[in-house]
């Protein structure tokens, strides 16, 4: 018998028998329903108090007392003027909503839920209603007449539910007339939360780790050079070539980071496989970290605050080991962090030089102020001035789609660079249907902290509209890869393509430029990165146990 | 209790200036309503404006709707991601006159058994966009209630959309249009599942009373034409501060006038502020060139770090074991 954290506990035509039909009881008088499957487990005090945080305690989504410190409410409205007065964004966004409703059917727990407190906007007048009630001259004069309401225990668990059932992805944002941003209001409202000890222990554990340990799994350094070894040592199954480990190196060129997601996690490790085999055929001189060893940075999904404590560690690692700059790998919300925070948070970094690339000279004059410069426009200018031999026929028994992951497409605007490096490599290349790709892209239902199994209800029908197109490349195509340049996507679009999509696989991009790299001194290449045969056949599909997603 | 309420209080009001006026209140009417309200209309929206103003923009968060730029061969969507200040006016331009991102509207709904469509849906930005044209359109038209002689701007828009096969009056499309944009974005309201069930009384209220506005206008203008010569003479004496209150203007002009001083009075209080936030919005009115140069966070202040020293203290032994170089030994 499944359970509601397996996803054989949900069957596809309740899935999809989404009732558009919002209750009879008004949204603000409709409790929230923990069930279950779409909600996630709360921080543990261990990981709090690692932090530094406030209010750490034992406590259970389902508790009726939920331990709130005392006076709380006037914690959450000092909160909220503390950031209504830091923020231009909040105050703004608090107030030019004129609720046309655009932006209901273009949140992925919208179309997949149809629970109306999915529609972004509706998920901002949780916090809009609060703040009416307390800052607004109408709201203090007319109350419920002016759209207000009083803050209770039942709005912070409805917050609490509905800001965590927020991939921040941005996707309402961009069909928003005035520009409102539902990963703003998540991110003030999670804020708040977290003033009142309120957190979910998938995003407050791997802070902790990340804070302490340098990455969000907790590895700890012996256990990254064993990791990193392992690899080396299927690379060379692989390959016939034993590539170089560098960790920590002094005076190195780059310093390399990528989301730790793909020390452990299938198929990412493999990715993570693939920048090794790519670095040692070009001959970059780069080095891993163990203290900065993860570019992901659980701390946009907690706090500002949280974001700026974690992700100073890249800069200062960078200039303790003295590298010229910084490339990052591929993942989704690092690079977030990366384009909209890292060089105001914790730059700048004039200790660093302008990047150059080794092997081509270019110089990534769009990266001249943060330094860090992202592996898919490395890759692509190496590609583009033919200083790595490809054979993209290794690639031939794959079919591939390309999911724009949320970040890199709304935050940063990086669409053409993988498209690119993939055409390249992999002669069989199609686009999923117009409205979901690019700008418009759909979250695999798993970002911002939300990819946990305890949440699978949630996930998965957050995933349908990613899904659905995935299936219908799948059928119209006969696309059996879904390529996708985030670690989040790696850990949780394989679950989703299992339930959605069966039959077709997650890659990240590198894995399928390594697989095509014609490498100086190589073996006969029989067998890819995953030690399976190439080019498939029999043994090529459906016979791998898929990681159970269980990782960032 | 959100429809029938504002309905209930535009209509009331409409009846209050209808009847207040002719009761000889005219002078409250005519005259101290309007300057009150414009008084609060343009003090209100000032503090509006400089209150967001006032927080300040902390991190550069533009949501990117296009290629950023790149690479030199890699062609960059310069409005859906502009990296200057010339781009970032483009992309405003389209959004504040032409409702791009609105444009872009679409739908989707699970088609058969398990198929997800989505198609285009253009009524909500056509309703839009046609009403806040019209509106501007009809306020262009009103100058030549207050200026002598009419600006060319003014007849030339007249001639424009003016149709004279109506007969006299002349019959302005912008009149009709106006109506008929907020009676269907009233309809959408009212009658689509999801806008009704986010919609408040603040939704409604604007609605009515603009709608109130239009229709009075309407008739004042097409049906029973009230006497042009004092309302021009009211209007010259309130923007000369010299106020005059005919006796010949009619009833129903100082209802159209007293709806027109509620919104004006209610307007910076209201989400009609859209108005002037629209331009103020950060994720669609800076330059995405974050990594190209440093934008700087006014409250920036230093937070608890885990350093790198703390860090090899913690695990010096398990770091020399594995062959990673460590500064102290």
């Amino acid at each position: 018998m499944a359970k509601p954290d397996e996803p054989e506990y949900y069957k596809q035509e309740d899935l999809l028998s989404v009732d558009l039909q919002p209750p009879r009881t008004g949204w603000m008088d409709t409790k929230v329903d923990f069930r279950p499957g779409s909600f996630i487990y709360p921080g543990k005090a261990k990981n709090l108090e690692i932090l530094d945080l406030p209010n750490a305690r034992e406590w259970a989504v389902t508790d009726i007392d939920w331990q709130l410190p005392e006076d709380w409410q006037k914690t959450i409205l000092e909160g909220m003027a503390e950031r209504l007065s830091k923020y231009r964004s909040f105050k703004l966004f608090m107030d030019t909503c004129v609720r046309c409703g655009a932006c209901a059917d273009k949140c992925h727990f919208f179309i997949g839920s149809g629970d109306p407190k999915n529609m972004p906007v509706l998920r901002a007048e949780l916090l809009r209603s609060v703040y009416r009630k307390d800052f607004t001259a109408l709201g203090k004069v007319f109350g419920k007449m002016a759209g207000g309401r009083k803050l209770t225990e039942d709005v912070i668990k409805e917050w609490f539910y509905y800001f965590y059932q927020c991939t921040e992805c941005r996707r309402c944002s961009v069909f928003c007339p005035f520009g409102i941003d539902t990963a703003e209001i998540t991110m003030m409202g999670r804020e708040l939360l977290g003033l009142l000890g309120l957190y979910v222990n998938w995003v407050i554990e791997p802070v902790a780790n990340c804070f302490k340990y340098g990455n969000h799994l907790g590895i700890q350094p012996h256990g990254l050079v064993d990791t990193l070894e392992f690899m080396v040592g299927d690379i060379e199954e692989a390959t016939g070539i034993k590539v170089d480990l560098p960790i920590n190196k002094k005076g190195a060129e780059i310093l390399f980071f990528t989301p730790s997601g793909d020390f452990v996690a299938d198929p990412g490790i493999y990715t993570c496989m693939a920048y090794m085999v790519l670095f040692h055929e070009l001959g970059i001189d780069y080095t891993w970290s163990t203290y900065a060893s993860d570019g992901g940075n659980f701390g946009l999904f907690t706090s500002h605050e949280a974001m700026k404590r974690l992700n100073a560690k890249i800069y200062s690692e960078a200039k303790r080991l003295g590298v010229k700059w910084i490339l990052g790998g591929e993942c989704g919300h690092m690079w977030r962090v990366i384009n909209q925070y890292m060089d105001t948070m914790t730059g700048p970094a004039e200790f660093l030089e302008v990047p150059k690339s080794p092997i081509t000279g270019t110089v990534f004059e769009n990266a001249k102020s943060t330094k860090v410069v992202h592996i898919m426009e490395f890759l692509a200018d190496v590609i583009r001035n033919g200083k790595l031999k490809l054979d993209p026929s290794r690639n031939d028994h794959i079919s591939v789609t390309f999911h724009d992951s949320c970040n890199p497409a709304r935050a940063m605007g990086i669409f053409e660079e993988p498209r690119y490096v993939i055409k390249n490599v992999c002669k069989n290349f199609h686009e999923m249907p117009e409205n979901t790709i690019r700008e418009k892209t759909f979250c695999c239902g798993g970002g911002a902290g939300l990819g946990t199994d305890e949440n699978m209800e949630m996930r998965l029908r957050g995933g349908l509209p990613r899904g659905n197109a995935v299936r219908y490349v799948q059928e119209e195509f006969g696309v059996n890869q879904l390529a996708a340049m985030c670690a989040i996507d790696r850990a949780t679009l394989p679950t989703v393509c299992d339930y959605w999509a069966p039959g077709v696989r997650v890659t990240g991009i590198c894995e399928l430029v390594a697989n095509a790299a014609v490498l100086k001194g190589e073996n006969d290449r029989s067998i890819n990165l995953r030690l399976e045969p190439i080019p498939g056949g029999a043994a090529d599909d459906n016979d791998e146990p898929r990681g159970s997603s269980d990782d960032e | 209790m959100n429809v029938l309420v504002p309905l209930a209080t535009v209509v009331g009001l409409f009846l209050l200036g209808f009847f207040g006026a002719a009761s000889g209140m005219g002078w409250a009417f005519g005259v101290v309503f309007p300057y009150i309200a414009i008084a609060l209309f343009l003090g209100g929206l000032t503090w509006r404006v400089v209150g967001w103003a006032s927080s300040p923009v902390p991190f550069r968060i533009p949501t990117t709707s296009g290629q950023m730029k790149s690479l030199d061969w890699i062609k960059q969507e310069k409005l859906d991601n502009p990296d200057t200040t010339l781009r970032v006016v483009g992309r405003m331009a389209l959004e504040v006159l032409l409702f791009r991102s609105l444009l872009s509207n679409t739908t989707s709904e699970v088609r058969g058994k398990r198929k997800l469509v989505y198609g285009i849906a253009l009524a909500l930005w056509l309703a839009a966009i046609a009403m806040h044209w019209s509106l501007i359109v009809i306020l262009i038209r009103h100058i030549r209630m207050f200026v002598v002689p009419v600006p060319s701007l003014v007849t030339f828009l007249q001639k424009v959309e003016g149709f004279h096969h109506f007969g006299e009056p002349v019959f302005y499309i912008t009149s009709v249009v106006f109506i008929l944009a907020l009676g269907y974005l009233l309809f959408r309201r009212l009658f689509v599942g999801q806008v009704r069930y986010i919609s408040l009384l603040g939704d409604y209220f604007p609605l009515f009373l603009l709608l109130g506005i239009g229709l009075s206008g309407f008739w004042l203008r097409h049906l029973d034409r009230t006497d042009l010569e004092g309302v021009k003479q009211l209007a010259v004496g309130l923007i000369t501060f010299n106020p005059v209150v005919p006796e010949t203007v009619a009833s129903l002009f100082f209802a159209h006038l007293f709806l027109v001083c509620v919104l004006l009075a209610y307007f910076p209080f209201s989400k009609l502020t859209h108005m002037g936030g629209i331009f103020l919005s950060p994720t669609r009115n800076l330059a995405n060139n974050n990594r190209a140069k440093r934008h700087v966070n006014p409250w920036d202040y230093p937070v608890k770090v885990h350093t790198y020293a703390e860090y090899e203290d913690d695990l010096r032994d398990k770091m020399k074991g594995a062959g990673i170089p460590v500064e102290r030994q």
